[in-house]
């Protein structure tokens, strides 16, 4: 069979590897991706395991490119990504590496301390040149007698006169001498800081302060932000408030600095420094320079680097799963290998032999296991998706039937059932086709869009759905609610004018207004126009979900009896397959050929076509009352002139059918048991049987042994017994009922896809009809609007929301009414050692914290 | 001419500029042919009709100017495309040359 239909065969296979060439055999590995290695040492933790040393200066490396990485992602400098895949060095180049990598994060980080002194001193000067400058003005509006200021600013005027009153100066004289204080401030808080200084030195200090315009910036903060600020001149009197003044100032993290007293001097220190800022500005320009070289050097390799580091890591990290020979010349793995694959991977050691220099080649031999080996589904772009459908709800047990080839096929045409439309379908096959097409440049992008990955990953499914869609929809004659008229109806009006100038509404009769053979393929187009459209639909639609659904579950079951087949279990396929066929086929598939019976055997009486009343429409009975009377052996009430049977011998028939059917039902609940009680007994009779034989040699104390080990056995048995019928019990149950339901539950193809033509049709009536019915000429421009708003609308609703909500329904179908009935989905997947999972996931967790 | 909008308003006035194109046009041929599958699309649901006739008059007038109206709505898209597509190209040449 092939590998598609089953997961593939694994084997557990021992490695000997020599120490020497184990790292380029395993690196060999890790290029080919095929082997997933065991952990033979589980109970040592991960600080005792031989390569610590090794895969703690790999994350050391990786510390170290990451920092490098965000140096150069704050400059803003492209990283080159060549999408080349170096191999993994050797164990030797890692020195190199780690020397480069120091060299470079020592060098970057002295760079920016320097850069960061640098610009703390400059902003320390820029500072003094502002508080220079302003407090220039203050002290010449205090000489000139500020009259400019007190008119400006009255209040001001007050705490002025209060301070320095024409008496306390003449009166003090020496003694009133002022001091002051000047620095900047933070600017949000200058009004708490005022407010301080009044209460705290009881309004006995004087404050200026002017805004700084321009924003500085901030060297303590990692991005540099951006702060505004204000410098303050505060004057007071004596010692006491002057270290008062100093403290509010410390408190209020304010910057204080030295200002001269004397003009003169405040002009030669602005003068210093304005040189001195502008020495430091050539400084600094010179450090980003040189910042900016180093990390432009350094992006080019970035990637590069990152790849090896993080392949050196892998492989330690692999080869502390390994174990070490007693003579420690050899390290020796368990890994699980695909049989199919045991070639490539030999080769890929013999690869890796060569390039190490070692003599020695690497044996691998298949063990014996009875643990169950990882399901290993090989797939390719187009199945990926179809089998992440699948494993979504359980990854198969080892060498189970594989649902994903036949939902390639039934996903898409049960989706499509239910969006049945030909616009909707198009625009999403035009979608999936643009992204199938585009494959390689969109894949490049790497796009971290969750929402566009989902769209992406599925691009193969969506594209299979919007082409069923399509299908679907020419079947339904749907084009966003509208119906194509390709063949010509064939249906005729047969009316006089005066019927239908009188009548609202008026009823084709099939008998002469009919052709009496079908529209070539789909519904016929009239049906569009008909009042009577939804309940000829439902009837319609309803049938072929029942069918579908009941083919689908049939289809189930027997994927179960090739399961049973490859296990051997024919226990399993005598007390459970053919009683579960035999129950849904009597019961369900009879069902549905009654429907197709009905469909051909009935129709519109014609005097020439159909002219037997009993095979009327009138006298066709109805499917659903027919099943039901079936399951409850009524006989069905008589209207002459109608047959109620639709053939002959349907009612003994019937009773044949449903009383098979119940009998299945016991045979599902306790065959199996009984048989495998039968089974142990017998085997325990012939156990017993030699015990006899055995225990005449020994002597008493073997005798009394076993009689001891005996009743605790059979203890056990039972026990194991109780839970068996308990087991059986809940599958026969979940299956007879699950019948019922589920063959129900694929009604839902029915109703879904109801609403979805509803939907599409109201939404045409409501928005896209009002542009339709405009009166004048100037509809035109009307209709360009309400077409991109009933677009837009289509999309969003009817593409978006529908489409996601049908492929819910789709899922569950598959998950539940058609998994159910063959799969268990217990096991677990591989997980081959591969760098390109490992590198692929690396990035992504490195992004995602980004 | 200046940017007005952004790469991703240009991309869906360009989707649905084609899209619009398309499906004008055609709705257009369906009404100047007849479609009965329109007829539902034509302003005549609040009129009463003394004669076949008169019925026949205003369903034909209103074929003929749901046609051309269509088609004048799928001129306007053309128009819209040639602005979206002109965003587009600046969007896309401004986004290169950063």
């Amino acid at each position: 069979m092939g590998s598609l239909f089953r997961s593939e065969e694994m084997t557990l296979c021992q490695l000997f590897l020599q120490s020497e060439a184990a790292y380029a055999c395993v690196s060999e590995l890790g290029e080919l991706g095929l082997v997933q290695f065991r952990d033979l040492n589980p109970d040592v933790n991960a600080f005792q395991r031989k390569f610590v040393n090794e895969v703690r200066r790999c994350d050391e490396m990786e510390r170290k490119l990451r920092y490098l990485e965000k140096e150069i992602k704050k400059d803003g400098i492209p990283m080159l990504d060549t999408g080349e895949n170096p191999e993994a060095p050797q164990p030797r180049e890692m020195i190199d590496l780690e020397a480069t990598f120091e060299k470079l994060e020592n060098e970057l980080r002295e760079v920016n301390q320097n850069a960061e002194a640098l610009k703390r001193n400059f902003l320390e000067l820029t500072e003094l040149k502002h508080i220079l400058r302003k407090t220039q003005v203050f002290f010449d509006e205090a000489e000139h007698g500020s009259v400019v200021s007190q008119m400006a600013d009255p209040s001001r005027e007050e705490e002025q006169v209060t301070l320095l009153g024409e008496e306390g100066l003449r009166a003090g004289g020496q003694a009133l001498k002022l001091g002051f204080v000047a620095g900047v401030i933070l600017r949000e808080r200058i009004p708490a800081f005022e407010r301080m200084l009044w209460r705290a030195c009881r309004g006995n200090v004087f404050l200026r302060q002017a805004e700084i315009e321009t924003p500085l910036e901030d060297p303590s903060t990692v991005s540099g932000d951006q702060v505004f600020k204000s410098v303050f001149i505060i004057f007071f009197q004596g010692d006491q408030l002057k270290t008062r003044v100093k403290k509010i100032c410390e408190g209020f993290r304010a910057t204080l600095y030295p200002c001269p007293e004397a003009p003169a001097d405040r002009r030669e220190m602005a003068m210093g420094v304005l040189t001195r800022i502008e020495d430091l500005n050539t400084v600094l320009g010179q450090t980003q320079d040189h910042r900016h070289r180093v990390l432009v050097a350094a992006a080019k390799n970035i990637k590069n680097w990152f790849i090896k580091v993080r392949k050196i890591k892998a492989i330690y990290h692999t080869l502390n799963l390994f174990n070490l020979d007693v003579t420690q010349k050899c390290l020796i793995a368990e890994c699980w290998v695909p049989v199919l694959d045991i070639e490539t991977i030999q080769l890929a050691l013999r690869r890796g032999t060569e390039r190490s220099g070692s003599s020695v080649p690497p044996i691998l031999n298949r063990m014996e296991t009875f643990e169950d080996p990882p399901t290993y589904n090989r797939t390719n772009k187009f199945t990926k998706g179809f089998q992440a459908l699948i494993d979504a709800y359980g990854v198969a047990s080892y060498r189970e039937m594989n649902p994903a080839p036949y939902t390639i096929i039934t996903f898409p045409f049960l989706f499509a059932v239910m969006f049945g439309d030909f616009g909707h379908g198009l625009i999403m096959f035009l979608f999936a086709g643009w992204m199938v097409l585009k494959e390689k440049p969109l894949a490049a992008q790497k796009s971290d869009n969750e929402i566009w990955n989902i769209f992406f990953g599925g691009r193969y499914i969506i594209f299979l759905m919007g082409v069923f869609s399509m299908y679907t929809g020419f079947i339904y004659n749907d084009v966003f609610s509208k119906s194509l008229n390709v063949f010509g109806t064939y249906w005729t009006v047969n009316y006089t004018r005066s019927d239908v100038i009188n009548n609202r509404v008026l009823q084709l009769n099939p008998t002469t207004d009919y052709i009496q053979h079908p529209y070539p393929i789909g519904m016929d187009p009239v049906w569009q126009l008909s009042e009577n459209k939804i309940i000829f639909l439902n009837s319609y639609k309803m049938k072929i979900s029942i069918i579908f659904g009941v083919i689908h579950m049939l289809f189930g079951v027997i994927v179960g009896l090739f399961n049973h087949l490859y296990f051997k279990r024919r226990l399993n396929i005598l007390c459970e397959f053919i009683p579960q066929i035999i129950f849904l086929v009597f019961l369900f598939f009879y069902m549905t050929s009654l429907m197709f019976i009905k469909w051909v055997k009935y129709a519109a009486i014609h005097p020439v076509y159909n002219p037997d009343v009993t095979t009327s429409s009138y006298c066709a009975p109805s499917v659903l009352i027919t099943f039901i009377n079936m399951v409850l052996f009524k006989s069905p009430t008589k209207l002459p002139p109608c047959d109620p049977y639709m053939y002959g011998g349907q009612y003994s028939l019937e009773k044949f059918l449903v009383i098979i059917g119940v009998l299945c039902i016991p045979w599902m609940l306790f065959a199996k048991p009984i048989m495998m009680m039968q089974e142990r007994k017998k085997k325990h009779m012939q156990n017993l049987n030699s015990h006899g034989t055995e225990n005449g040699d020994i002597d008493g104390s073997g005798v009394m042994q076993s009689q001891g080990q005996v009743p605790s056995h059979k203890e056990e048995e039972e026990e194991d017994m109780a839970e068996i019928f308990i087991h059986q019990g809940i599958h026969t149950i979940e299956y007879v009922l699950g019948s019922v339901s589920h063959t129900a539950s694929y009604l839902r193809l029915w109703a879904l896809s109801l609403a979805h033509a509803q939907l599409s049709e109201v939404l045409w009536n409501m928005v896209m009809k009002n542009g339709l019915t405009q009166e004048g000429w100037g509809g035109g421009i009307i209709l360009w609007g309400i077409f991109a708003f009933w677009a837009v609308l289509t999309v969003g609703i009817l593409v978006l929301m529908e489409g996601l909500s049908a492929f819910l329904h789709t899922l569950r179908l598959h998950w539940v009414e058609f998994q159910s009935k063959f799969y268990l989905g217990q096991g677990y997947s591989f997980t081959p050692f591969s760098f390109e999972i490992i590198l692929d996931t690396a990035q992504a967790t490195s992004e995602a914290t980004d | 001419m200046m940017k007005i909008c952004g790469p991703k308003y240009a991309l869906c006035g360009l989707v649905i500029s084609v899209w619009g194109i398309f499906q004008l046009v055609l709705m257009g041929i369906f009404f100047y042919i007849r479609s009965v599958a329109l007829v539902e699309d034509l302003p005549l649901d609040d009129k009463t009709f003394a004669k076949a006739e008169e019925f026949y008059m205003a369903a034909d007038s209103g074929f003929t100017r749901n046609a051309y109206n269509c088609w004048i709505a799928a001129c306007i898209y053309v128009l819209t495309f040639l602005f979206s597509g002109h965003q587009f190209y600046l969007n896309s040449r401004s986004s290169l040359s950063v």
